[in-house]
């Protein structure tokens, strides 16, 4: 990938993570830690991956994605933001009272959001009748789904895995966020859903793993994914909880809490330093 | 004569062949919920999704989001019961064009016993905000009420059963419309309100009491969700007293919609029968509604009863 490319990347980036937090923690609540771990995936699908258009939100021809684990809103909503489907300063005022960034994503009020999510392990599926729908119309779309690595203890996720291998859905890619973490600590300790490449693959998908803080590596998995026909594919993407706040990292704590005024603003300064060294391609 | 669920297969079926946006999805039941007939015509529109009600109804928000719309299929205890939070949150939440068609709800399922006796499914759907609740009382309204189905955009919930009941519509007086009830049967000393095969017993509760000079109105109320209040209202005026009659638990189905309507606009006394807040029992369908006293003469018993309670 080009050096530029690179760097409009991770500038989008840290700018959802910051986005991300000031909307969370205006709210005092939501779910940092997820919202910052699948920052990168989000960023390059939506600049890179997907056939979008943020001025025609309900295009019927456009790739659809489902953020199954809806609890991580705040990334989706700042990336939907800097895409312009919405003014981006409307981020800083989600889960307030009345306001259209619900605390998980609403599709009847979000220009953007195609599915409805917040419950667990129901995502994958509706994912799976989209790419269906596609299938069925003869249509091109793809459908994009983000499943948690905790939300794969819900045995729904299996049932929409078997589903979407039996009708073929090679249009379909399951993105696992693979933290390891969950509310209650680490997902081996709460209930292990591991090993996930051997689960995916005897549910007869194609799989692949990349890390989902390295733009090209994530590049490089979808477009394996985007290759592999006649069965759907999941892609395993490592990545760290609370990624790019360095009290936040690998701490199962920021799962669902939100930053005290101490925290915003120390959390905010290295976020504001990430940008700054992505906007020098420096970035690490 | 026919059993719901057969009246919804072969409607489906044939409202297919004009409306190509129709898809159904089953979990491995289609031979008894009839939508096997819609399958076997229409096999590219219909999928199976194997025994697993909770990844269908999701399946079905998101086929209905790309625009199809959608029916799916189970018996009302696993369509209702094992996949409620799916209905609720993949499908109702963004109001999404899903039809639940339920077959076998109701302890007239039979032999099957109490795991498969659904007597909760109106309760648990008409508690979804923006869910409209279908419960049809023959073949002719069933037809009707999946035709409307189609019509209307957005979730509805609509409840099916298994056993052939008589018929108390022919397609031709059948006047069938969304959210409005039905009066069969004027009446001015008590009101009798049914849904589902159990208008049949209450039509027969109404001659029993007749000989008795008792002058009994019957009103079908097979929309349960939203209810025809102002229908059931000018009934509880001009009788004083009703008596509400489904394959149901009392708590939670069209006795207590019929009790919420009528507390708030015009309080009456009201008496439910229905099954007693028991789990259903196997036996032949028509002695297990016979056992739950589901019958013409038990409603007739509880009118006179209520009646002796106006003021």
């Amino acid at each position: 990938m080009e050096k530029e490319k690179l760097t409009e990347l991770a500038v989008f980036a840290e700018k959802v993570r910051l986005i991300a937090l000031e909307g969370i923690y205006n709210a005092a609540s939501g779910h940092p830690g997820g919202s910052l771990s699948i920052a990168d995936v989000v960023t390059y699908l939506y600049n890179c991956e997907m056939r979008v258009r943020p001025d025609q939100p309900d295009w019927e021809d456009r790739d659809r994605f489902v953020l199954s684990k809806g609890h991580c809103a705040p990334a989706l909503y700042a990336a939907l933001g800097l895409k312009g489907y919405f003014d981006v300063a409307e981020v800083a005022n989600l889960r307030k009272l009345g306001h259209f960034l619900q605390g998980h994503p609403d599709m009847k009020g979000v220009p953007g959001v195609d599915m409805s999510t917040g419950s667990l392990g129901q995502g994958i599926s509706a994912a799976c009748g989209m790419a269906l729908a596609a299938k069925r119309d003869g249509r091109d779309y793809r459908v994009y789904t983000i499943v948690g690595d905790g939300e794969s203890q819900e045995g729904q996720v299996y049932e929409a895995l078997m589903f979407a291998a039996h009708y073929d859905l090679d249009n379909l890619v399951v993105m696992i966020d693979y933290n390891g973490l969950q509310i209650d600590g680490d997902i081996t300790k709460v209930m292990s859903p591991l090993p996930f490449a051997d689960k995916l693959a005897a549910f007869n998908f194609n799989v692949f793993e990349a890390d989902g803080h390295d733009f090209e590596s994530i590049a490089a998995a979808l477009d394996a994914a985007r290759a592999a026909k006649g069965k759907p594919s999941g892609i395993i993407f490592r990545t760290v909880k609370g990624k790019g706040v360095s009290f936040m990292e690998n701490n199962p704590a920021w799962h669902g809490n939100a930053p005290k005024q101490e925290q915003y603003e120390l959390a905010k300064a290295e976020l504001e330093a990430r940008l700054e060294a992505a906007r020098k391609g420096e970035l690490k | 004569m026919k059993a719901t669920r057969e009246s919804y297969g072969l409607t489906l079926a044939e409202l297919g062949e004009t409306n190509r946006d129709i898809v159904v999805l089953d979990a491995d039941l289609s031979g008894s919920t009839k939508t096997a007939i819609f399958g076997k015509k229409f096999p590219e529109r219909f999928f199976n999704c194997g025994i697993a009600e909770g990844n269908m109804m999701s399946v079905a928000a998101g086929l209905a989001a790309c625009g199809k719309t959608v029916f799916a299929s189970s018996f009302a205890m696993f369509a209702t019961g094992r996949a409620f939070e799916q209905i609720r949150n993949s499908i109702c939440y963004p109001g999404l064009n899903v039809k639940i068609a339920a077959s076998h709800a109701g302890v007239s399922v039979g032999e099957d016993g109490a795991t498969h006796q659904c007597i909760e499914d109106i309760s648990i759907m008409r508690s979804i905000p923006g869910m409209v609740v279908v419960s049809p009382a023959d073949d002719a309204e069933a037809c009707a009420a999946v035709r409307a189905a189609v019509e209307y955009d957005g979730p509805m919930y609509i409840r099916l059963g298994r056993l052939v009941y008589p018929d108390v519509y022919t397609p031709e007086t059948c006047n069938f419309k969304l959210g409005k009830g039905d009066v069969l049967r004027d009446g001015s000393d008590v009101t009798l309100v049914a849904t589902g095969l159990m208008l049949s017993e209450a039509l027969i509760a109404a001659d029993l009491l007749e000989k008795e000079g008792v002058s009994a109105a019957v009103i079908n109320i097979s929309t349960i969700k939203p209810i025809d209040a102002e229908l059931l209202v000018k009934y509880a005026r001009k009788t004083g007293c009703v008596v509400t009659a489904e394959e149901h638990n009392i708590i939670g189905g069209l006795g207590s919609a019929v009790c919420e309507a009528l507390s708030e606009h015009y309080p009456v006394p009201v008496s439910r029968v229905g099954v007693n807040d028991v789990f259903g029992i196997s036996g032949k369908a028509k002695e297990v509604l016979a056992y739950f006293g589901l019958t013409g003469e038990n409603i007739a018993e509880r009118a006179r009863m209520i009646m002796k309670m106006k003021g």
